[in-house]
Formats: structure tokens, C-alpha cells, sequence
């Protein structure tokens, strides 16, 4: 089944929105004091792997533009960026999965999560730190550990939530080749 | 539902400038004052950020809780700057001027405390334009703005469609935690990480169920009323532009112009009274 871009759009429209809520409401206490694990890439890499890769840029983008925006703490266009490379990233391992038709075994599992700690590496801890430092002029020890400290965080999040999701959605869809002739 | 982004509707120039002058302007705006350290410049700027500030009739009051964020932010990020990398401001500025030290590391340098200055000038100059672009513009007419400004009006409605469906979507959230809280999960600091992202994934599961049954009603709506199948679109909050757009507009190119002039006549993007 080809999927139409008028659904591409809609599910940027309510990944956006889900991201924002996410990121912006819904935190889990973490041991650490004053600081929130957010869950939001967790389902920024499940709807890119299932919407494709144009949509993960975008969900990523649009979300984390808006949850800077709610802030009010200013644009930080490095992390804004790193969270579409992510999109973007995760969206391309989606091709060789086939979420879509519910399938999700052992292998899907592996894949994504492999993919999600590879594009998590390439997002926090090379492409946020060096647009940091590029665009603020921040010294290049603190950006990287900061990026290495939440590229850790995201990844674990993303283990959990991200493959729990696939597995549901996986579960809701009929399986190809999943109906028998009675005879 | 609380208004997330803030939007005060009063009446003044700032409001009535159109939404895609306010966009464009905000990201010149905020472009310059990232591309530049020039400290002049960054006054320059700041001052100008508070003085339309006053322009917008936006109180304080209003803005509290973003002020109280920003701040909080501002403090922890200069914090860590000086814990991570003490020297930085010699390293940039190429001069060591010591004013008292704490450790032999921590040697407070002039140059290290004028980085710092810049940084917190950087805030100054950033932060109240983004305020004033989030409470002078109303959500709605964000959308539209997008797309005179040259983006895809597919991708301008993706905006559209996430600014009106935030509310619902929280709202949803709030019900099935609710629900699932019943139920007895748990996600509070007694339990382990692991468990407690196992009980948000709880709460997420069915939202995103829900939320995947939503993009196909919303599609096959769209679909049905023919969307995406002319290359033009229209938009009701749209609004035509007028002389002060294009003289906000100026100034904020001006801006960016100033930021880039100045970065190559300095020589670097710092402007530096040591040396």
C-alpha cells in the first residue's frame, strides 16, 4: 500500500505535537537533582521509522523549535538541528524496516536499536557539540560532555520507550500472510 | 487548557506588525546576535530589545515565569562554562590578565570575566526578542506566516496541525495517566529508572494508538476535501503587508548586515579591547 503525502503531512502535524508534549510536560524524576529524563526521542524514533525519513527531520525540527519557542529561554538552532539529524537518521534505518506491515520480530529490534544508538552518537555527541561551539563559541569540554551526558540519557530512554512503542504498534496490525483459506 | 505559548493579545505596534514581518525578523534577529561577540553590537542590541519591549506593552507580570526560567538558565550555563573551562576567555582573547584566583586552575582572568560578559549581553539581546515574537504573535497566524515566507504550504500546515492539536493531545495525556495511576503504576522517585520508563511507556502506548487513529481520520479528511492538490493556498489569518513591516524588516536586516560587517572587521567574531 502506497502511503499518501497528505498523511505524511498530518503525521508531522500530530508527531510535533506529541514530541512537544513530551518534551515539555512529561518528565520522569531522574537520580540526579533538578534534572528530568524526557522521553520524547523515544517516539520521535518510532514515528520516523514508520513515517519515513522527511518526516523524522521535521518532526524533530518542528517539535524541538516549539518547545524552545514555549521556553522562552531563546532558539538553541544547534540542538534544534541535532534533534532533525536524529529524525532524519532514524527515518533511513526505517526504510529497511517494515514496521508498517506489523512486522517487528527479534531482527526489527535489533536494527532499531543499533540504528537509534548509532544516530543518537552522531546527533549529541558529534553534531550538537561542533554547532555549539561553531555558532555560541562554547568551550569544546563542556559541550561535549553535555552532549555526551544527554546522548546517554537518550539512548537509554529511546531503548525503552522507542522499542515498546514499535512493539505495540507491531502487535495492533494484521501480519501479512496472517489469513487462511478454510477449506 | 493553560496558553503554552503565552500569547497576549493587547493592542500595539508590535502586534500589529504581520506575523511573517515578526518571524522574519526574529530570525535575523536572532542570527545576528548568534554570529556576533562583538560587545558594542550586543548592547546595542540589548537596549534596543528592552526599549521594544516597552513598545509592546507587555508587562513584566506577563512574562514572569519565562524571566525566572531564563534566568535560572542563563546562571547554570555561565556556571558551567567557568567549571569546565576557566581559561577560555585568555585562549580567545590571546592576553591573561589575572584578577584573583582561586585555585591555580581557577584563576579569574579579566578576559575570562568579559567572555562571561559577552555570554550574559548574548542572553540579554536574544532572549526578550524571542519573548516579545512569542507573546505578539498569535499561534494561528504563525502557520500562515510560514508560508509567505517561502515555506512549503504543505509544511506550513504540519505547523498548523501541531499548534492545534498540542491541547488535545495534553488533554489526552493528562486522562490516560490518570487512568493508568488508578490502575497502580508508579512513576515517582521510589521506583527504579528502568521501571519508571516502563510505566511511562504505559501511558504511551495508548496515547500513541490513539494518536495513529487520529492522523488517519485527520488525512482521510483532508484527502476527501481534495488537500495538497493545488500548488497555492490560501490563508484566513493572513494579512497584508504594511510600511512598518518592511521598515521592522530593514532594521533587522540592517542587524545581521552590522553583526557580519563587524565579525570581518574585527578580524574574528570576538571584538577584543586587550591586545
Amino acid at each position: 500500500m502506497k502511503k499518501s503525502p497528505v498523511k505524511t503531512i498530518v503525521a508531522i502535524g500530530i508527531g510535533a505535537a506529541l514530541f512537544f508534549v513530551l518534551g515539555r510536560f512529561v518528565s520522569i524524576p531522574s537520580p540526579v537533582p533538578n534534572t528530568n529524563i524526557t522521553i520524547q526521542y523515544g517516539l520521535l524514533g518510532f514515528m520516523a521509522v514508520l513515517f519515513g525519513p522527511i518526516a523524522g527531520v521535521l518532526i524533530g525540527l518542528i517539535g524541538h523549535f516549539l518547545i524552545d519557542l514555549s521556553w522562552g529561554y531563546g532558539i538553541w538552532w544547534s540542538w534544534v538541528i541535532a534533534s532533525g539529524v536524529f529524525g532524519l537518521l532514524m527515518g533511513l534505518a526505517g526504510t529497511r524496516l517494515k514496521l508498517g506491515e506489523g512486522e517487528f520480530g527479534g531482527k526489527g529490534i535489533a536494527v532499531f536499536n543499533v540504528s537509534q544508538v548509532i544516530s543518537h552518537l552522531i546527533c549529541w555527541v558529534v553534531v550538537a557539540p561542533i554547532l555549539d561551539i561553531l555558532m555560541y563559541a562554547e568551550p569544546a569540554n563542556k559541550v561535549f560532555l553535555q552532549g555526551l551526558v544527554g546522548g546517554a540519557v537518550n539512548i537509554v530512554t529511546t531503548a525503552v520507550v522507542g522499542t515498546l512503542l514499535c512493539l505495540a504498534y507491531a502487535a495492533t496490525k494484521p501480519k501479512k500472510g496472517s489469513l487462511k483459506e478454510e477449506k | 487548557m493553560i496558553n503554552i505559548f503565552n500569547y497576549v493579545d493587547r493592542p500595539s505596534p508590535i502586534h500589529r506588525l504581520t506575523g511573517a514581518t515578526k518571524l522574519v525578523c526574529l530570525l535575523l534577529w536572532t542570527f545576528a546576535a548568534m554570529s556576533t561577540y562583538d560587545t558594542r553590537l550586543l548592547i546595542a542590541m540589548a537596549v534596543l530589545s528592552l526599549i521594544l519591549f516597552r513598545i509592546s506593552k507587555i508587562r513584566v507580570k506577563d512574562v514572569s515565569f519565562l524571566l525566572v526560567l531564563m534566568t535560572t538558565f542563563m546562571v547554570l550555563n555561565n556556571l558551567l562554562i567557568f567549571i569546565f573551562s576557566p581559561q577560555h576567555g585568555v585562549s580567545l582573547y590571546g592576553a591573561s590578565h589575572p584578577v584573583f584566583r582561586i585555585t591555580e586552575r581557577y584563576t579569574v582572568t579579566q578576559e575570562q570575566l568579559f567572555y562571561h560578559l559577552n555570554l550574559v549581553l548574548k542572553y540579554l539581546a536574544t532572549i526578550p526578542a524571542v519573548i516579545l515574537f512569542v507573546c505578539s504573535t498569535n499561534p494561528s497566524e504563525f502557520a500562515a506566516s510560514l508560508n509567505r515566507i517561502g515555506v512549503k504550504y504543505t509544511i506550513a500546515y504540519s505547523v498548523a496541525l501541531a499548534l492545534r492539536y498540542i491541547p488535545d493531545i495534553q488533554k489526552e495525556y493528562h486522562e490516560i495517566s490518570q487512568a493508568q495511576q488508578a490502575r497502580g503504576i508508579e512513576m515517582s522517585r521510589k521506583q527504579n529508572l528502568i521501571k519508571r520508563l516502563k510505566s511511562a511507556s504505559a501511558i504511551l502506548i495508548p496515547l500513541i494508538l490513539s494518536s495513529m487513529d487520529r492522523i488517519d481520520t485527520i488525512s482521510n479528511a483532508m484527502e476527501l476535501r481534495g488537500f495538497g492538490k493545488n500548488r497555492k493556498r490560501t490563508w484566513y489569518m493572513a494579512r497584508p503587508f504594511r510600511t512598518a513591516d518592511f521598515i521592522a524588516m530593514a532594521v533587522c536586516a540592517l542587524l545581521l548586515a552590522a553583526a557580519i560587517v563587524l565579525n570581518v572587521v574585527n578580524g574574528s567574531r570576538f571584538w577584543n579591547p586587550f591586545t
